[in-house]
């Protein structure tokens, strides 16, 4: 009997997922001839690369432009090239469809499976995603506050915080970054919430009832008579809490 | 345009109802037809300082819960006839109170008055909540002394973040500071916060000081809004600020302490 057999006690397979760079053909027109023209042009300048290259074909351009290609065609000719393509992504309804009755898979776009239907926005989203994604992250998430932050409020930035009126005791102002108060900070404030070290607090008139960067605080029973009342940075130096004039 | 104005200050007894009743004389007295509404349900108050405590026959409540119409409970001032008074439930407690019907009254009263004041509860719980949510301007009546200055603070927050102007990001209600009870003598001994120190923390418009006196006490007593005492300091301090609230420029009094003359030192007089 095979349950028996050594061989299947041990699994025999297992998946994994993995991720390998595959080039893509990006098609802007639909001329079926200028295509194969140029890519006879970009095989000449390296045949032995392009031999037996997997190939992705991505349909979005040209799909945004409102332009239809005979996907069938187009699999016959770059496969006559010595492509072998693996897939398509970008395609509409029709283009996926005749893709899986090719045996090619169909790719999303970006991670998720949902085909692209709303072609104008695709593209626009398309391209800057991938680079855009971690500039407006660190601009966007400070927060600037012109208001009063007053008792019993509660104010968290994600990025740096930034109150330009008077912080009230009773008031809380959190930052996953640094603080900065330009009015008298008397409420309590934390900086580098989520364990920031390096984070600091800048205020200019210093009577706050607790202060705190990465999770080490004073209380204002601690704070020395010296930096009270004047423009002040704090820091974070071996676990201590250091205050120094501005 | 009807202006809602909410007198609010998170703490009690620091003069809410008085300032409420004021400065709706006040306004009525300068021919603005104003009405004035009390919303401590529960613990009614308006009434007797506005000397109607005897002519109510239906309530703020009655009206919300539709048992009667805004006309039948609407008391006219009998010492000024643009003055009208909506008293709270005497019975009820503040869960009465509905945002609906709260927002249908002020509506309605809108399309006939210029100047509406809702006199709101102590606390921040909903009486006092539902009475700023609505507004327009807010004046703050605060004591010069640290816990009402706090209050007071934590009722600026809630003006900010939880009333209608808020929630809709229209322009914010508009602040003013009312500093009531204040004794510049007692400034003077370091007993109390002086103008500039609760302007320092709550860095907001001052509308007028008024001054801590006796003539306060017997107007409530006497069911007559302080302000109809035009001898008193009191009375002329919220004739200030109803003059200031309407665009006149009035240098603020009563900041100072008073001067006195030989005359009165000799006597002891004050």
């Amino acid at each position: 009997m095979s349950t028996s057999s050594p061989t299947l006690q041990k699994a025999a397979l297992e998946f994994k997922s993995t991720s390998l760079t595959v080039p893509v053909l990006l098609l802007a027109s639909n001329d079926e001839l200028h295509i194969e023209q140029q890519l006879q042009e970009k095989i000449a300048q390296a045949p032995e690369f392009f031999r037996h290259s997997p190939l992705l074909i991505d349909l979005q351009k040209l799909n945004s432009q409102g332009l239809d290609i005979d996907l069938q065609a187009l699999v016959k000719r770059v496969r006559d090239l010595a492509f072998m393509p693996i897939g398509i992504r970008g395609g509409n309804e029709k283009q996926n469809h005749a893709a899986l009755e090719m045996n090619l898979p169909v790719h999303s776009m970006h991670g998720s499976n949902t085909p692209m239907t709303n072609k104008p926005a695709a593209k626009t989203l398309a391209v800057p995603e991938a680079e855009a994604t971690k500039q407006p992250e660190q601009t966007l998430e400070n927060k600037l506050i012109t208001q009063p932050v007053r008792s019993g409020q509660r104010v968290y930035a994600k990025g740096d915080l930034i109150v330009t009126a008077t912080v009230s005791a009773g008031a809380e102002i959190m930052a996953e970054g640094n603080i900065h108060v330009y009015g008298s900070l008397r409420g309590r404030a934390l900086a580098g919430v989520l364990g920031d070290i390096n984070s600091r607090i800048f205020c200019s008139d210093l009577q706050a009832e607790l202060i705190s960067i990465a999770g080490i605080y004073q209380l204002s029973d601690d704070l020395s008579p010296e930096t009270a009342h004047k423009p002040v940075q704090i820091s974070l130096d071996n676990q201590t809490l250091i205050i120094k004039d501005i | 345009m009807a202006r809602i104005i909410v007198v609010t200050s998170g703490k009690g007894g620091v003069g809410k109802t008085t300032t409420s009743a004021a400065i709706a004389m006040g306004l009525a007295k300068r021919g603005h037809k104003t009405a004035v509404i009390d919303f401590d349900v529960g613990l009614r108050n308006l009434d007797l300082i506005m000397g109607c405590e005897r002519r109510v026959v239906y309530d703020l409540v009655n009206v919300i819960n539709n048992e009667a119409t805004l006309n039948q409970a609407l008391i006219r001032d009998k010492r000024c006839d643009q003055l009208y008074i909506l008293p709270a439930s005497q019975t009820r407690d503040k869960d009465a109170l509905t945002t609906e019907g709260v927002g249908k009254i002020l509506e309605e009263l809108a399309k006939e008055f210029k100047y509406i004041v809702c006199d709101s509860p102590a606390g921040i719980e909903r009486g006092a909540t539902l009475a700023m949510y609505f507004a327009d301007d807010a004046f703050v009546v605060t004591n010069p002394e640290v816990s009402s200055v706090r209050d007071s603070d934590r009722m600026l927050g809630i003006l900010s973040s939880k009333s209608r102007r808020a929630e809709r990001g229209e322009d914010p209600i508009k602040e003013y500071l009312l500093l009531s009870r204040y004794s510049p003598d007692r400034v003077k001994l370091g007993e109390m916060l002086s103008v500039d120190d609760v302007q320092e923390i709550l860095s907001l418009h001052l509308l007028g000081v008024i001054p801590e006196s006796k003539s306060v006490l017997n107007a409530s007593n006497s069911g007559t809004p302080v302000i109809l005492d035009e001898q008193s300091d009191a009375g002329q301090a919220y004739q200030d600020i109803v003059a200031r609230y309407l665009g006149e420029d009035k240098p603020h009094r009563f900041i100072e302490e008073e001067k006195k003359g030989l005359f009165s030192k000799l006597l002891g007089r004050k």
